[in-house]
């Protein structure tokens, strides 16, 4: 039950197997808990009904984000304690800050640009005919792996030599043909083919920011809207003078909750250039790290590192979470 | 012929047009519109071309661009003939498998620990209550990279890598803090008066459980369940972790990945392996659409 499965049937008894585990060990903990009754039994009842989350969270979360933290101190062997050097390293191998800076790009551009789309095609299809249909266009790229994703986009950028009878099949490549340019390689080309990938991420987080800034547009009170509209307010100024101000902690924790989905971006840049042509970010860069060089010291202070950046935009994005709550 | 009819409008209603609305026409609307096709043509062209490209045979998507599709149609089935089976292999249809047997497990273990730990925080007094719910609500923020190496550590000491259960185990885990948050917050506007009654007729928190909060937890339990489903079809880094040894436990995201880091070119298979691996996921998309963006909204900070 516990070997690896090979067979279809075999898989499929295999999980069905594990589901009835499960199922018994949920029937042993809800019949204990079943025999506890009154005040005091309370309690008893409460911790049965933690017990399997609390037990799965320590041992599964909790030490081994502790563990990391502990090994980003030592060697690539992990073997010999080293201070702060892969912290150092992070910040002065040339690789590395290769990385940082490309990491800065990816979390600076995307949200805002996402948002910006999302934000103007929100307004722009609001409340017209199409409205369902035009918004779940933008929306289906949210819905699919970073893989295919990048599959879909590494055919758009896809390069073919320029030479004789060789036509191009990518649209971007084709594009620059057609507009008498000659074929460039994209994904090779620095820093360009970094933005050509940030290009994916944004096609994917724009649907996102749209639906959760048109539920902010439709919720400004009509009142609002049409006392400035009695004023003979102007399109540009309703735009800047209303919209905008009621939707600005709506647009805040749009923003910063795609900077967290973008900070630990991985699928894409794995799928489309494997981290090569300097393309790499810290995500990438901790798999290649630990898995690839064998440098399990600074995989961990890699993984710490994006641990400790996620961590303020968090705090901020709760906080304005909070704020537009309460307003 | 028919005489052509008027197009007639509805007469626009001042008051329920909206601040957007208003924005929208003064920006004159031809524009508007142009804009926000410009907008979506840009949004759906790329995986249009791709979905053209899976119907035309490999030497024509080799030669020439999707484009040339509508001049000279010719389409074929062979290639997703070729990434189902053995021959060609890719052998997409065990990975899929593999997928459906990952997901399935990792969607309910979650849920159920999490629906009993979310009753306990939202309707049992105990001493350590509101931290152990603030440390929990804090663990969403945990990437997933500090934890995979300890984690798969353990796995290769209590002997159980290479096999499923590495990713049930640390999908289930992983997806705790969410679930908890979510179904907590859910169970908390369950009017107290029910549960008290409940009480007062002498039923325990067993029966409760099962015969008051779970009825009504059904909409928070299928947004999750969606959501937690998604991410697990979708992911690419717990999968490479725990399972890129093999093939016998890979998902079908990981072979796709594969599929494009070897034969990068061999777009006959990589347009049909692609489509073959978001089928699932759009279905679900379309048919859901609701508790699919409720439960994507509140596990947007996930992972």
């Amino acid at each position: 039950m516990f070997n690896t499965a090979s067979t279809t049937p075999e898989k499929i008894l295999q999980m069905f197997a594990a589901l009835l585990l499960f199922a018994a060990v949920m029937g042993v903990i809800l019949f204990i808990a079943g025999r506890f009754g009154g005040k005091r039994g309370d309690k008893v009842v409460a911790y049965l009904y933690l017990l399997p989350a609390v037990l799965l969270l320590t041992v599964g979360l909790v030490y081994p984000g502790l563990r990391t933290i502990y090994q980003s101190f030592f060697d690539a062997a992990g073997s010999s304690f080293i201070g702060f050097d892969n912290y150092s390293t992070i910040f002065s191998d040339k690789d590395q800050l290769t990385v940082l800076r490309n990491t800065v790009f990816w979390v600076v551009v995307t949200p805002f640009v996402a948002t910006a789309i999302g934000l103007v095609y929100a307004i722009l299809v609001d409340k017209s005919r199409f409205e369902s249909v035009a918004k779940a266009l933008i929306f289906l790229p949210m819905s699919i792996s970073f893989v295919a994703a990048g599959v879909i986009w590494k055919f758009v950028y896809e390069y073919r030599p320029d030479q004789g009878n060789v036509k191009q099949i990518g649209l971007v490549n084709q594009l620059i043909v057609w507009l008498g340019g000659k074929p460039i390689q994209l994904l090779i080309e620095t820093p360009l083919n970094t933005f050509l990938l940030i290009i994916v991420m944004i096609w994917i987080q724009a649907g996102f920011a749209m639906t959760i800034l048109s539920a902010a547009i439709k919720a400004i009170p009509d009142d609002i809207i049409e006392a400035a509209r009695l004023d003979g307010v102007n399109a540009w100024s309703m735009f800047r003078k209303i919209t905008l101000p009621s939707v600005q902690p709506t647009v805040v924790v749009v923003l910063t909750t795609i900077g967290i989905g973008t900070l630990k971006v991985f699928d894409i840049v794995r799928t489309m250039t494997g981290g090569n042509f300097e393309t790499s970010v810290i995500a990438n860069e901790f798999y290649r790290q630990t898995f690839n060089a064998d440098n399990q010291g600074l995989g961990a202070a890699l993984a710490v590192l994006l641990f400790v950046l996620v961590i303020p935009i968090v705090i901020y994005n709760i906080r304005s979470l909070r704020r537009s709550e309460a307003s | 012929m028919s005489t052509a009819t008027p197009v007639t409008t509805p007469p626009l209603k001042a008051d329920k047009i909206g601040a957007a609305g208003i924005a929208k026409k003064r920006l004159s609307s031809p524009w508007a519109s142009i804009a926000a096709i410009v907008i979506a043509v840009l949004w759906t062209l790329p995986t249009f071309g791709l979905l053209v490209s899976s119907f035309r045979p490999e030497r024509a998507i080799k030669t020439t661009g999707w484009w040339t599709f509508f001049s000279d149609p010719t389409t074929t089935f062979e290639n997703y003939s070729k990434v189902f089976g053995e021959e060609g292999g890719v052998n997409l249809a065990a990975f899929f498998v593999n997928s459906l047997i990952i997901c399935i497990p990792s969607v309910l273990i979650p849920m159920s620990i999490a629906a009993l730990s979310a009753y306990a925080f939202a309707w049992i007094k105990f001493p350590g209550r509101n931290i152990l719910f603030l440390v929990i609500f804090a663990l969403q923020i945990v990437p997933l990279q500090v934890t995979l190496i300890p984690l798969l550590k353990i796995f290769v000491s209590i002997d159980i890598t290479g096999t499923f259960w590495t990713l049930w185990l640390s999908h289930a885990t992983f997806a705790l803090p969410l679930a908890i948050y979510l179904l907590h917050n859910f169970m908390r506007e369950i009017p107290s008066g029910l549960i008290e009654a409940a009480r007062v007729d002498g039923a325990g928190h067993v029966s409760i459980f099962f015969k008051v909060m779970l009825p009504l937890l059904t909409p928070a339990l299928a947004a999750f369940g969606i959501f937690q489903f998604l991410w697990v079809w979708n992911d690419l880094l717990v999968a490479l972790v725990f399972a890129g040894g093999g093939d016998e436990v890979a998902p079908i995201t990981l072979q796709l990945a594969n599929l494009s880091g070897t034969r990068g070119t061999a777009w006959h298979l990589l347009s049909a392996g692609a489509f073959v691996s978001i089928i699932v996921p759009v279905t679900v998309f379309l048919l859901l659409q609701r508790y699919f963006v409720r439960g994507l909204l509140a596990g947007s900070v996930k992972g």
